[in-house]
């Protein structure tokens, strides 16, 4: 077994292309996860009892199916219904599904945290509900959810991989292919690693930044 | 206005009835406070005082009895049926009488001491932001703060912290101010500053101040009346030097006679 690093540069532009598309791929389905966890958030929040338990019990169902199946189904499946869409569709779909199940919970946990007598410091200072939620509640609990939410990026990122299955050309797809063409696996293969490796390390630093331009000013880290 | 809404008492307790589970907090309790009274509410812990002010800035509710503030009923109920009108709009509208002060202070972290004063008017009553933040200004020099708009809630001291706290309540020019044991939290050194500010605010003959303190010095800097507050019943009130220094009722002299030991 030898690796040539010759053989590595000479991919390594093709499978940038790939990684271009799980990139896209990371950031759409990243956007539609947060859209989907406000949704269930929502739901789940001062609703009647009927629509927040039905709530609770799709989250669950988000949660504890496999990305791989839902990916499947919207793919292979929904045609069937009348419904095709194309891999990167079916895929960041299935990838705002699959996670937004667990940004809704990372918000709850925001939102949690948030003291109950800031509400009534609201109220006492008589501001509308809108005004209490948009201005005082999220930008206090948006505090502590950014590190799950960039927890939660890294591990869309590395969830795209399954997404090759139902043939999106993202970074693992152009891999294979090399390496099916080629007879050669390796090299393919130990970039991905690195490049994905690059990705999250990049990922981290920027919620580290992040955080500390949200931090509250005047508070010991 | 009207001039019966005018004549009535700032705040109107009548036949109120407060419980949290088996703990009956107020029992048919009767209070009526003049516009423009200073009155301090002093009691042992557990006995009601913070319940009666958060009863009265919306917090709670009661469940059965009245409640009325600047001759508007906040709360009328009777086996169980709410009699006083209903609706959004007229809670807001009740609640704009009235502002509160915390003990913890309560102030938005997110937000500088200007912004945290500005947000009243700017949020509730939809005043433009200069217009918001140059009457914050002003509000945070009366309290001694004028170099401090900048700072946030956590770059402060208690003793500053809660001067903010009163100009953010004072922002939306209520009037009726509640106080629940607003140095209770602060350094010794630090209540001096505080109690200032409220002297200055007592000085505002048409406004009506509730008081809930454990510090007689608060009590007797600022009170018109004194209420002593035992189990939910008003157990003796009268003048500060009365109801202080010469206490008719027993219980009263034990509370002051244990508080002098503390
Ligand atoms: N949210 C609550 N749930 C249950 N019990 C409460 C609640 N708030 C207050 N109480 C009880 O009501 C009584 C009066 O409380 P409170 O008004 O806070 O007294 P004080 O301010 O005089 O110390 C106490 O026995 C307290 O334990
Ligand atoms: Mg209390």
């Amino acid at each position: 077994m030898e690796f040539s690093f010759a053989f590595a540069l000479e991919i390594l532009p093709k499978l940038l292309r790939g990684a271009v598309v799980t990139i896209e791929a990371t950031l759409v389905g990243f956007l539609l996860a947060i859209l989907v966890g406000a949704g269930l958030t929502a739901l789940r929040r001062g609703t009647p009892r009927l629509v927040s338990g039905v709530t609770r019990w799709v989250m669950e169902f988000l949660r504890s199916t496999p990305l791989l199946v839902k990916a499947y189904f919207l793919y292979f499946a929904l045609p069937d219904f009348g419904l095709t869409m194309a891999p990167f569709v079916a895929g960041v779909v299935a990838l705002g599904l699959h996670h937004g199940a667990f940004a809704s919970e990372i918000m709850r946990a925001g939102l949690d945290s948030v003291p109950r007598s800031q509400r009534e410091a609201a109220i006492a200072l008589n501001l509308p509900e809108g005004a209490w939620r948009t201005r005082i509640l999220i930008p206090q609990a948006a505090r502590p959810v950014l590190p799950g939410f960039g927890n939660l990026f890294i591990s869309m990122l590395k969830d795209t991989p399954v997404l090759y299955s139902i043939s999106l050309a993202e970074m693992m797809f152009v891999a294979n292919e090399i390496g099916s063409l080629q007879f050669r696996y390796n090299e393919a293969y130990i970039v991905v690693a690195l490049i994905y490796l690059v990705f999250s390390l990049l990922g981290a630093v920027g919620v580290r930044l992040l955080e500390r331009r949200m931090t509250l000013p005047g508070s010991r880290p | 206005m009207s001039a019966t809404a005018t004549d009535a008492p700032a705040v109107r307790f009548a036949a109120a009835c407060k419980s949290f589970g088996d703990t009956r907090v107020l029992d048919r309790f009767d209070l009526d406070i003049p516009r423009g009274e200073k009155t301090v509410i002093i009691g042992p812990s557990g006995s009601g005082k913070s319940t009666l002010l958060r009863i009265l800035m919306t917090l709670e509710g009661i469940e059965s009895g009245r409640v009325e503030i600047c001759g508007e009923t906040l709360t009328d109920r009777f086996d169980g049926v709410e009699r006083a009108p209903r609706g959004r709009g007229r809670l807001r509208k009740i609640r704009g009488h009235v502002g509160m002060v915390f003990q913890q202070f309560n102030l938005f972290p997110h937000m500088s001491a200007l912004e945290n004063v500005a947000c009243g008017p700017r949020l509730s009553l939809r005043r433009s932001r200069v217009e918001a933040e140059a009457e914050a200004e002003a509000l945070l020099r009366r309290v001694g703060l004028g170099d401090k708009l900048g700072s946030y809630p956590l770059q402060l001291s208690g003793g500053q912290q809660q001067r903010v706290a009163i100009a953010r309540a004072m922002a939306l020019r209520p009037e009726v101010m509640l106080f629940d044991e607003v140095t209770s939290a602060l350094d010794p050194e630090l209540i001096g500053e505080v109690l200032a500010v409220m002297r200055e605010l007592a000085s505002e003959t048409s406004l009506t101040m509730l008081v809930v303190t454990h510090q007689m010095g608060v009590a007797r800097a600022l009170a018109d009346r004194v209420c002593f507050l035992e189990n939910g019943r008003l157990v003796e009130q009268g003048p500060p030097e009365q109801v202080l220094d010469a206490p008719e009722n027993p219980r009263t002299r034990e509370f002051l006679h244990a508080l002098n030991l503390a």
